[in-house]
């Protein structure tokens, strides 16, 4: 089991051509699942160190991502998308819930076991900066992950992967006798991507790896990975802030509000047609790039995101949703699936008017 | 040496909004930095012209830039926070200007209170004769130079433009936002709050750097949307610096695209976006994924990466990942070419160069 992949790997010249999948027996359709899934950060306060508070960065999160797919998650700062990823990783532990893996629950794991799973689920990091070791070449990067896990069997065999990952992310071998430092940031999230498939995962959680990067270097990175998960049969969770890069990426789409999924759907359904009223919000909010779009109807709502420390009760939205009523305030709203596979959080299953959002703006007061 | 920018010419109108775009290391902010006079202490201008209205902002004495800076050019940074002093109520930030030169404000500061009473008097508001008698002590003030304005006198008609300002930039409740600290508003109230604070002094160039870079897509669009209010209520002139073509689009009137400390392409938004001409500005649009529409199964992409600046590439610094270049684009360095009326391009494909 151990090499079955990295042989495949040799072979990645016929793998280039290569773009369907072989069908492999796939025992659950779903790689990856939450279930429920809490994590609050504790605030102390007072004399005695006492818990006054918490930050519930994650407030309840049911998610699965089906194998091969790349599921996207989008939300603003703060909506709790990194937490996600780092409490699905291990990274830090859940408060509550329950995470899977491959059908096995990985939450309360520990020691060999988890190790075996760790291996097969890797994470590409936001800034390639901070999460490559300054003081390692990239070649001992490479080499070092994939002996702690155990995917090879003796260093020379090592050094041979790791010549074969780095020419995979578009870098020639040379260039594993470097430090980070020698490369550009667009480079770096390269190696970062060498180094996560390095040992041959089946699950990469993608947190923002284009965010630092400019435009044009986004554009390279964005293909390449795309081009891995084909080749390699990966499965994807991609996390962002960008839409229109959530957007070109994924084959599903959930958008989080304050630690909640309050929308989820394909890709196609959810930017044709938005159920939910922050995800119309977030949609009309970006700027696009063509001008002719500009004095089409945009929708602004009002306020900023409530702060996770005192989340309001009933609809974590209604504060700022132009269509809430006393039935948001009082009660929580229910999850429920108003087209097929299209999941929203919300009393209201609302015929979605970009205009309707303007509602309750202030009046401009213009200076004498 | 780093040649941060090399050569820009660049134009912009009173009430015009004009972005700057490029990717970064590519000379907008210190463009800007320039035109504020704000350049680090190892940065020099080697050589050209700020012209202000005019008058060469170069040749001036430190003092004279110092007056410049006061009064004529305002910055807003893309980090509220770094640049408002958590230490003072955001009201005494707002005054801080006037109330520390008394002698340069004096009579703006009088005028823009007259006028204020002017408005109040016409809409009937407040209290008539209190108003009226007001209206005479500063009018007496305002023909007699010789009187002093008073430090409490200042300081009131500064507080008074301060919370006009704040509703300018359409904040709830000035008068408390006056008496708040940074650290109690949120990044889009900050942000607010830092462009009354640019704006209260009426500059004739605003330079508001990625304004919008640090804040939430939905508060991005409060604030993309203020901006374009503002533009006809404010005598200025705007330059909106930026990486993302979203906001040039939506908010700006011409957009120069800088790439490597060069302006490589300038035009209107409308010509840029559905003309673009210049192989840089054509490999950025193709290499955004579209919002609307099919996306493409794969995107263009502009090989390489931005040049180190220490050694710019010779010639146009484009050539190096630029899929149309030729032998001369190595050796000479291209000169604008007017493809349309208003529309330039530095590029050696165009033209007979």
């Amino acid at each position: 089991m151990k090499n079955v992949k990295h042989t495949a790997m040799e072979g990645r010249g016929a793998l280039m051509q290569s773009n369907g999948s072989p069908g492999k027996p796939s025992p659950p359709r779903t790689l990856v699942e939450t279930r429920n899934l809490y994590k609050w950060f504790p605030i102390k306060g007072g004399l005695l160190g006492r818990t006054v508070g918490n930050v519930r960065a994650v407030d309840g999160v049911t998610l699965s991502v089906i194998r091969g797919e790349t599921f996207g998650l989008v939300g603003e700062s703060g909506s709790g998308k990194t937490t996600v990823a780092r409490v699905i990783m291990k990274l830090t532990p859940a408060t509550k819930g329950q995470v899977f893996f491959d059908g096995v629950d990985i939450t309360r794991e520990k020691g060999q076991s988890l190790r075996h799973h760790r291996r097969k689920m890797q994470m590409v990091f936001q800034d390639p900066y901070a999460s490559l070791d300054p003081r390692q070449s990239v070649g001992s990067a490479l080499t070092e992950t994939m002996r702690i896990n155990r995917v090879v069997e003796t260093r020379r065999e090592a050094n041979r992967v790791a010549a074969r990952l780095i020419e995979i992310v578009g870098l020639n071998p040379d260039h594993l006798a470097r430090y980070p430092h020698e490369f550009s940031g667009g480079q770096r999230q390269r190696i970062a991507v060498a180094r996560a498939l390095a040992v041959n995962p089946e699950f990469v959680l993608l947190d923002e790896p284009t965010s630092s990067l400019d435009v044009s270097v986004q554009a390279q990175i964005l293909n390449l990975l795309k081009q891995l998960q084909s080749e390699l049969e990966l499965t994807y969770m991609f996390i962002s802030h960008n839409l229109s890069v959530i957007k070109h990426m994924s084959d599903r789409v959930a958008v989080m509000y304050l630690g909640r999924i309050v929308e989820v759907a394909s890709t196609e359904r959810l930017f044709a047609h938005p159920k939910h009223p922050y995800t119309l919000a977030l949609l009309s909010a970006i700027p696009d790039p063509d001008p002719s779009t500009r004095d089409a109807n945009r929708a602004v709502i009002q306020g900023d995101v409530p702060s996770p420390i005192n989340i309001p009760p009933g609809c974590r939205f209604r504060g700022r949703c132009p269509y809430a009523t006393q039935k948001c305030a009082d009660e929580f709203p229910p999850y429920v699936e108003v087209e097929p596979s299209h999941w929203i959080e919300c009393h209201y299953d609302l015929d979605l008017d970009p205009g309707e959002l303007e509602r309750g703006k202030t009046d401009l007061v213009p200076p004498p | 040496m780093v040649k941060a920018i090399d050569g820009i010419d660049l134009t912009v109108y009173k009430h015009e909004l004009l972005g700057l775009v490029g990717e970064s290391g590519c000379g907008k902010s210190v463009t800007a930095l320039s035109i504020a006079g704000l350049l680090p202490e190892n940065a020099q201008v080697q050589s050209g012209e700020i012209l202000l209205d005019g008058d060469d902002l170069l040749g001036r004495s430190k003092q004279e830039l110092r007056i410049a800076r006061l009064t004529d050019i305002a910055l807003v940074f893309q980090d509220p926070m770094t640049y408002l002093n958590p230490v003072i109520s955001v009201g005494n930030q707002l005054t801080d200007a006037f109330n520390e030169n008394l002698k340069v404000y004096r009579n703006e500061l009088i005028e823009y209170r007259l006028s204020q009473i002017e408005a109040e008097l016409k809409r009937n508001v407040g209290d008539r004769a209190k108003l009226q008698k007001e209206r005479e002590k500063l009018t007496s003030l305002k023909e007699n130079p010789s009187l002093k304005l008073g430090k409490g006198e200042g300081k009131r008609l500064s507080r008074l433009r301060a919370i006009e300002y704040l509703k300018l930039v359409q904040l709830p409740e000035p008068e408390q936002i006056m008496k708040s600290y940074p650290f109690e508003l949120s990044g889009g109230m900050r942000q607010r709050a830092m462009i009354a604070m640019a704006l209260i002094r009426r500059p004739k160039v605003l330079l508001a750097d990625e304004i919008t870079t640090a804040l939430d897509v939905t508060v991005q669009a409060q604030i993309l949307k203020l901006v374009q209010e503002l533009r006809d209520k404010i005598d200025s002139a705007i330059i909106i610096i930026t990486h993302d073509l979203g906001v040039v689009a939506q908010v700006c009137d011409r957009v120069a695209v800088m790439y490597a400390g060069n302006i490589v392409e300038l035009a209107t938004v409308d010509e840029m976006f559905s003309h673009p001409m210049h192989p840089y500005t054509k490999g950025l649009f193709a290499a955004i994924p579209k919002l609307h529409g099919d996306s493409k199964e794969h995107l263009e992409s502009i090989p390489g990466s931005v040049p180190d600046l220490i050694y710019p590439p010779s010639g146009c610094r484009f050539h190096p990942r630029c899929p149309m270049a030729f032998n001369r684009c190595r050796d000479v360095k291209p000169a604008p070419v007017e493809i349309s009326p208003g529309h330039l391009v530095w590029c050696l494909l165009y033209g007979h160069q």
